[in-house]
């Protein structure tokens, strides 16, 4: 090949690969107002402002949970404990903010440090972050257990007034969410130790020789991810008022789901978190739609609830083999 | 440079086999739970035997699978293990002449579903932890709905088979000993296994050398499914009933005692009887907890600590992607 071909293939590439992203980028967004749409036709009453409270009572927790999955997503790592983890927030909250802040602060503070050593772990020792993630989910849920042996615990007065709280016009959570987008927004995408950071999922070894520590880093990012991993089990309490151990488990796959839908890719560090707060949002309303939608052939035309987890699986598949369509006509 | 002198300084310790750190844990922590109980160090040796037998089922399939290189892992197994124990009571309809029917059934199940990983991971061109995950998302419905209200005893037969044994061994565990066999032959000495090795190793210098790629993934997922499905319908027998969250806690032991047993996370080298002493060690850590007196919310911490410690000091040394 010459060099003048291999100038005009780079740009060549360097176009389409441009427009793949904004439409890989739009894809979260479409499917969003698919699902939107899609409720809108079966129940358009569903579309309002306490049908849109109702749906996404639970989506926040799931959104800020997806977040710290895809911090930890960034680093080329997967969290197979943020599930636990909320749980064991959750539980935490419920139990002791109301009485005893300090030392549910304290024990939240403990939450944040053993991230970080799963960090270091994982970094120094060279070993699977799903191994050692998975080993903490046990952790995690049985510290749950040790505090909350039976279900129950009261939310502080705070969360419940915040997450009931009924702002004019926007419901909560859509305020919520676009807060949440927002603000990681600016500190992983617009922030240039965001870029560092985000730099250790695509490539480590130029954040090295750039004179960045790669170990600090990854600290930092798991740090981060386990701050939204609290805030998601705070939030959790503040909407169902009570806390159960195992009330989050379904979160660490919903998280990873969600993220994926949202844009972020396992390798490289490519993430994006307007998406991923998307994403979670799809996923949400995806599970409350199907309570709408009228099948002539099924008995009562509804869908069977135990379909919920099965039709969030399928949506994640048709998210991702569009993603694959759009990269194919690209080419 | 550096690697290859390190590597040579310890070369002493390195020397002894990988995976006779996982049997001395094993052996350790075994001597310490009936030091502590002060009995019964045969009854937790048949237990543990008779115990590991599954999670060994599951941990060959899922090491054949992290063997074939970075990001590989299947993280359908529990939801397998589910659907395959449910459709295996179902056919067996609690009669003995219908075990062998249930078994195939459930079989087939786990072949259909090792097919559809590969299908999402091939088609959608998705890393495998996605494709098995979102897979699982629909196993799990599919259990869900199909085996409501599910309620049927195992055959007697297939029980007691469970439950059998030969001069004081679970016929089971010899069972599986022989598949361990069987799986190690079929991965060092076949055009297949050796073709998951290289595949691990290298994929794109695998697929250059002419090796069927594609068509060795597929088997391993397949492999992965049906030994799940197998181990679910055994399970069923062995606990009285299928469950759908009976193969919850094999997500976590299947991938554990594959690294635990010394085989490579960043793929291309497994190493079969270290599965053993994987799983007999997880069992022997449960069993001295237990004896310890921990509830099982300590019971869970503890597992976990120690199963994250053994891991960071057996450590991999090798990337992970």
């Amino acid at each position: 090949m010459t060099t003048q071909a291999v100038h005009s293939g780079r740009a060549q590439n360097l176009a389409s690969s441009s427009r793949q992203r904004l439409l890989r980028g739009a894809l979260p967004a479409v499917s969003l107002v698919i699902v939107l749409a899609a409720i809108w036709y079966f129940n358009p009453r569903a579309i309002s402002y306490f049908g849109l409270n109702l749906m996404l009572n639970l989506a926040i927790p799931v959104a800020l949970a997806t977040i710290a999955q895809m911090c930890v997503m960034a680093t080329n790592e997967l969290d197979l404990s943020i599930g636990a983890f909320v749980g064991f927030v959750a539980c935490v909250t419920a139990t002791y903010m109301p009485q005893e802040p300090l030392l549910a602060v304290l024990m939240l503070g403990g939450g944040v440090l053993v991230y970080m050593l799963a960090a270091v772990v994982i970094h120094l020792r060279n070993v699977p972050s799903i191994v050692v993630t998975l080993g903490l989910s046990f952790f995690w849920a049985g510290l749950a257990v040790l505090i909350r042996p039976i279900p129950g615990g009261a939310a502080p007065g705070f969360l419940r007034d915040l997450m009931s709280f009924q702002p004019p016009l926007i419901p909560m959570p859509v305020l919520l969410a676009v807060l949440i987008a927002g603000t990681v927004h600016l500190i992983l995408m617009r922030s240039s130790y965001g870029a560092v950071l985000r730099g250790v999922g695509g490539n480590a070894r130029a954040v090295h020789r750039a004179g960045w520590s790669i170990l600090k880093a990854k600290v930092a990012m798991f740090a981060l991810a386990s701050v939204f991993g609290i805030l998601a089990g705070m939030t959790l309490v503040g909407v169902s008022s009570s806390a159960d151990a195992n009330m989050a488990t379904g979160y660490t796959l919903l998280s990873i789901a969600g993220a994926v839908i949202g844009g972020a890719e396992f390798v490289g560090g490519r993430i994006s978190p307007i998406g991923a707060v998307i994403g979670a949002l799809v996923l949400q309303l995806a599970s409350s739609a199907l309570n709408f939608f009228q099948v002539p052939f099924l008995p009562g035309g509804r869908i069977p609830q135990e379909w919920q987890v099965g039709a969030q699986g399928m949506f994640l598949i048709l998210i991702l083999a569009a993603r694959v369509l759009i990269s194919k006509a690209e080419k | 440079m550096t690697d290859q002198t390190l590597s040579a300084s310890r070369l002493n310790i390195r020397n002894l086999p990988v995976w006779l750190w996982s049997f001395l844990g094993a052996l350790l922590v075994w001597v310490l739970s009936f030091t502590i109980a002060g009995q019964g160090a045969e009854g937790m040796l048949v237990a543990a035997l008779s115990f590991s037998v599954f999670t060994v089922m599951v941990g060959l399939g899922q090491m054949f699978v992290i063997t074939l290189g970075p990001g590989n892992v299947d993280l359908s197994i529990p939801a397998t293990i589910g659907l395959a124990s449910a459709v295996a009571m179902k056919v067996m309809d609690g009669q003995n002449g219908l075990i062998l029917w249930g078994l195939l059934a459930a079989l087939v199940c786990g072949i259909l579903i090792g097919g559809f990983n590969y299908l999402l991971i091939r088609l959608l061109r998705i890393p495998p932890i996605v494709a098995t995950l979102s897979s699982s998302f629909i196993i799990q419905s599919v259990g869900i709905s199909y085996g409501r209200g599910l309620q049927i005893k195992p055959p007697a037969a297939l029980s007691d088979f469970t439950f059998s044994r030969f001069l004081g061994v679970p016929v089971l565990a010899i069972a599986t000993i022989a598949l361990s066999i069987v799986a190690s032959v079929v991965l060092h000495r076949t055009i297949y296994g050796r073709t998951v090795l290289a595949t691990g190793q290298n994929m794109r210098a695998a697929r250059f050398a002419g090796l069927s790629v594609e068509r060795t993934r597929l088997l391993t997922y397949v492999l992965s499914g049906a030994l799940a499905a197998l181990c679910g319908a055994l399970l069923a027998g062995f606990s009285g009933g299928s469950s759908l969250s009976m193969g919850r806690e094999y997500l976590l032991s299947s991938i554990a005692v594959v690294v635990l047993g010394g085989t490579s996370v960043a793929g291309g080298r497994a190493n079969v009887p270290g599965l053993w002493g994987g799983a007999l060690f997880l069992f022997m850590i449960s069993t001295l907890l237990n004896t310890a007196g921990f509830g099982s919310g300590l019971r869970d911490v503890f597992t976990g600590v120690i199963i994250v410690a053994a891991i960071a000091i057996t450590g991999t040394r090798q990337p992970l992607r």
